[in-house]
């Protein structure tokens, strides 16, 4: 998939989150996504950095803007070196949390999303990708 | 460290939310309206959301507590002046804001804490 724009966000604080809230809506207004799907993006974008921050210990995010014949589209991968996610398919139930949130991170972020993908290593890591077309 | 204001006007409480709020900040003014409540004998709490572009679960949950903390206080809160695209978001992310009053603006918002503490006054009075 042809990339034609790539930056990179790192996530190692509470302001980060609010970083990666900025960068993300600067992409999709250059993208000129509706405000909704700004909105939907920009919450997403902020649920799963504050998962990599609070459960992955600190990580990063990759924007990337793609073009797909005359489609355009934003990717999003949030990657982090943590503990990983034992039970994945448990993380992603509404209301399942390990920490203090509200358990509606992943859950939240895969709806507001239109494409969703996640892949964790206990020990290793999680990597979660996100994605939505103009 | 960064503070939200808190205005007082009457017997109610003001807060309106200018800035993209990281986590710490958010937990911040939670525990500030918290005593404010107590300090000022307040009978609401106004919450102007207008400028927030995004609410996300963890300024949701805020809300959701200082809806929470002010009911155990005896004190109303409205939250006004969400944007329609946060609110479908909201929506769509799952959350409800269970327990938080809401209203479109600033206006009716303070009608609806006003309106709450006559009748609970008037209902006083009634032999």
């Amino acid at each position: 998939m042809p990339v034609t724009n790539h930056e990179s966000v790192s996530i190692e604080s509470n302001d980060d989150i609010v970083r990666v809230r900025q960068r993300v809506r600067d992409a999709a207004v250059g993208l000129g996504f509706s405000l909704v799907d700004q909105t939907k993006l920009v919450t997403a974008a902020s649920e799963l950095a504050r998962n990599t921050l609070v459960y992955g210990l600190g990580g990063t995010l990759s924007i990337e803007t793609l073009v797909v014949e005359r489609r355009q589209g934003l990717r999003l991968t949030f990657e982090d070196q943590g503990p990983g996610i034992a039970d994945v398919p448990r993380a992603l139930t509404d209301g399942y949390t390990t920490g203090t949130g509200l358990g509606l991170g992943l859950s939240g972020a895969r709806r507001l999303s239109q494409e969703f993908e996640i892949s964790s290593r206990p020990g290793e890591g999680t990597r979660v990708m996100i994605a939505r077309w103009k | 460290m960064d503070r939200i204001p808190i205005l007082k006007m009457g017997h109610s409480l003001l807060v309106s939310i200018q800035v993209d709020m990281h986590d710490r900040l958010a937990l911040t003014l939670q525990d500030d309206l918290t005593q404010k409540i107590v300090a000022t004998r307040a009978r609401g709490v106004l919450i102007d959301i207008s400028s927030l572009e995004v609410v996300d679960s963890f300024i949701g949950r805020m809300l959701v507590n200082i809806a929470a903390m002010a009911r155990v206080l005896d004190a109303k809160t409205v939250v006004v002046g969400m944007r329609p695209a946060v609110a479908i978001t909201l929506v769509e992310l799952g959350l409800s804001l269970t327990g938080v009053r809401t209203a479109l603006n600033v206006e009716l918002g303070m009608r609806l804490i006003s309106d709450a503490d006559k009748s609970e006054q008037g209902a006083g009075h009634e032999p």
